[in-house]
């Protein structure tokens, strides 16, 4: 039973590692690059405009996809590890 | 053949395929009608998922708004996909292996009491309706159009399609008729898009196209848009945003609202097991980003379609700013306009006047003051050219000269993402009150077969209301749909997000919570819109110099939810702390295995 408790509190652990670095760039790419960062990013030309304008149409986007098939995949690595998975 | 009798056909065909999906897919049990029985491929759920969250606005009014702002606009593309990263990452895996039926249903249990649930079902409702009331409105609109209705009358005919697949198929012929809306709506958004890149830049991609090459000029095309648009006055296309906080706030209410809106979230109950639901989030994006990267591309591209239809000589390459004067002097005369401003000059949706009667057709920006001299200088008396946003996604076809059968599609399309939404936030709506308000709470002895027919009268009763919404709807119709993103991403969310990540949070603080963050956010919004959007009743005019640090009322989701996670903290610290047996429901909850057995209970 103890054993089950730490690994399942290993398991949520290593989730919300996980989560904590996704979110991190999930911020970074549509608030930072597309928003707040924009004008530091003004001199990086991109296609007739500047960097921060395809992240924020385009680029913050695109990462989301890679952020959750990221998770997902590394998620079932970690339910297979811990032996919680289905 | 007319085009009416093709987009009759299209719309026609469509309907039939939905009604014969849902005769296929009817519901026989609760757990069928709630959940489609639970056993929806992910694939499968990421293309319902698409069509349950692009609503009418999305298809037909998205890349009109963002090619009349530009850049500010952005906040929408981020916000409707960066919610997605939200709903895969902290909510929808657990909410999967809790595995019951409908949002108040999770928050009821994991709060243990009545109240919360109840709670829950005022948010949910609250935000529902407000939604379902752009759908009903947009469902309307997409007829009147195509086929020659009154709108009131386009209203009644979306409600008995719905009706007829709803209330006999209930999640499980939901889902399958949205799958089958999804490939109708992208392939009708997509074909015209590739033909407008083609003709531009020559990439029959349009997301890359709009960072290529504008052919005729062999300018970056988003460079030749905003030359163009700065020559006639108009903001610079990438042009920044007053508030960076603002923007940065709506994003975030849209990203919440996104994750906390019921009838997405509901649509991850529908998969096998919790490594499903996760995926089923990353392929819901793929299959909404098909249409969120397109957007903006149909919306650059179109916006300067329309500026050199007016003023043909700006496609050109342009040496020389002094050209400039010689080139918007030489604007299209009216009698000259292309057929396709003809046919939607009939709508209403363009209309022309010629203020200083030279025949020419001058469009510009005339409430720019610094750039009224220059505009008197040229001789112009005004802009004389009004263009309605919802008409560069609807008259996409026709200015790509493509064949009428791809304006049929288009129709289709535009009804197949306002049908798919509402159905959608419907069930929802019923589930809730079915399943939580008779089952849960007044009639807990209930048969199995007497809450299906609970189910089937309240989603009759809901499609009866929405339509009469729909028919009568409240001042501010178009806002009221980006208000249920406040609603649900300052009530719902927090309380989901807390109830799984956090074992402390109890029953009182839950309450609290949501109670705080709904309450604060229809404050703020009524205090500029007015009390129930009788505009009549504001008490301050929902102008940026009077909104509280320049946030505006459609960004007050986020400090919503904010208030909500402080409100419910606070009173959580003070009150009794949860029992035992819910800490291990959270436990079970974090933790994938048993997810497939845990739905039956």
């Amino acid at each position: 039973m103890q054993d089950d408790k730490t690994n399942a509190a290993a398991y949520w652990s290593a989730n919300l590692r996980l989560i904590a670095g996704s979110m991190f760039i999930w911020a970074l790419v549509s608030y930072g690059f597309g928003i707040l960062l924009r004008p530091l990013l003004s001199g990086i030309s991109v296609g007739g405009t500047d960097l921060g304008f395809w992240f924020a149409q385009q680029g913050a986007l695109l990462t989301f996809i890679v952020l959750i098939f990221n998770y997902a995949w590394r998620m079932n690595r970690l339910d297979k590890k811990f032996g919680l998975e289905e | 053949m007319s085009q009416f009798m093709i987009n009759m056909l299209f719309v026609g065909g469509s309907f039939i395929l939905y009604i014969g999906i849902a005769y296929w897919a009817r519901a026989g049990s609760t757990k069928e009608f709630y959940v489609a029985g639970g056993g929806v491929h992910p694939i499968a759920n990421g293309m319902a998922t698409a069509a349950d969250w692009m609503s009418a606005a999305s298809f037909i009014s998205m890349a009109g708004i963002i090619a009349a702002t530009g850049y500010a606009s952005s906040a929408y593309l981020m916000g409707w996909t960066g919610g997605y990263v939200i709903l895969a990452m902290l909510l929808a895996p657990y909410l999967r292996k809790f595995g019951k039926f409908t949002v108040p249903d999770f928050i009821g249990e994991r709060f243990y009491s009545r109240g919360a649930r109840l709670m829950a079902v005022l948010c949910l409702i609250l935000a529902s309706v407000t939604y379902v009331i752009g759908q009903m409105t947009g469902a309307g609109v997409a007829f009147s159009r195509f086929l020659e209705v009154s709108s009131e009358a386009g209203i009644w005919i979306a409600a008995a399609i719905v009706f007829l697949y709803a209330v006999f198929g209930g999640m499980k012929g939901i889902t399958y008729t949205q799958v089958a809306q999804y490939v109708v709506l992208i392939v009708a958004y997509t074909i015209p898009a590739v033909f407008i890149s083609l003709q531009l830049t020559n990439n029959p991609i349009p997301m890359f196209g709009m960072f290529g090459t504008h052919a005729e000029s062999g300018a970056p095309l988003l460079q030749k848009l905003s030359e163009v648009l700065v020559e006639l006055g108009f903001r610079d296309y990438a042009a920044d945003v007053p508030s960076h906080l603002n923007m940065v706030l709506f994003t975030l209410s849209l990203m919440v609202g996104t994750a906390g809106l019921p009838h997405v979230i509901i649509r991850f109950f529908t998969v096998p097991k919790v490594a499903d639901a996760r995926w089923s989030a990353g392929w819901a994006l793929v299959f909404i980003a098909l249409l969120y990267l397109t957007a903006p591309a149909v919306a650059s591209m179109a916006r300067l379609n329309l500026l050199t239809t007016v003023y043909p000589d700006a496609a050109a390459q342009v040496v020389d700013k002094a050209e400039y004067d010689q080139i918007l002097g030489n604007s299209i005369k009216y009698e000259n306009r292309p057929e396709w401003v003809k046919t939607w000059e009939g709508t209403g949706l363009i209309k022309f006047e010629d203020k200083n009667n030279d025949g020419q057709i001058q469009f510009y920006d005339d409430t720019n003051t610094t750039f009224a001299t220059e505009a008197e200088s040229r001789g112009w008396a005004g802009n004389e050219l009004t263009v309605n946003n919802d008409i560069l996604v609807l008259a996409n076809p026709e200015i790509a000269n493509l064949p009428s059968w791809v304006i049929g599609l288009i129709a289709a399309g535009g009804i197949a993402a306002a049908l798919s939404t509402a159905a959608g936030l419907l069930l929802a709506i019923s589930a809730a009150i079915s399943h939580d308000l008779i089952k849960k709470t007044i009639n807990p002895n209930i048969t199995e077969k007497g809450e299906m027919l609970a189910a089937r009268i309240s989603m009759a009763a809901a499609i009866v209301f929405a339509t009469w919404l729909g028919l009568n709807p409240p001042g501010f119709a178009a806002q009221v749909v980006a208000l249920a993103f406040g609603i649900a991403g300052a009530s719902i969310f927090p309380a989901l997000m807390m109830g799984i990540f956090s074992k402390k949070m109890n029953d009182k603080g839950a309450i609290a919570g949501m109670a705080a963050g709904l309450g604060c956010t229809l404050l703020y919004i009524f205090t500029y819109l007015g009390w129930f959007f009788v505009a009549s009743t504001a008490m301050l005019p929902n102008t940026p110099e009077h909104w509280i640090m320049g946030v505006s009322p459609l960004s007050f989701g986020a400090i919503g939810a904010v208030i909500n996670f402080v409100v419910a903290y606070a009173v959580c610290s003070v009150t009794a702390p949860t029992p035992q047996y819910i800490q291990d429901l959270v436990e079970s909850v974090r933790s994938p295995k048993g997810a497939g057995a845990a739905i039956d209970h």
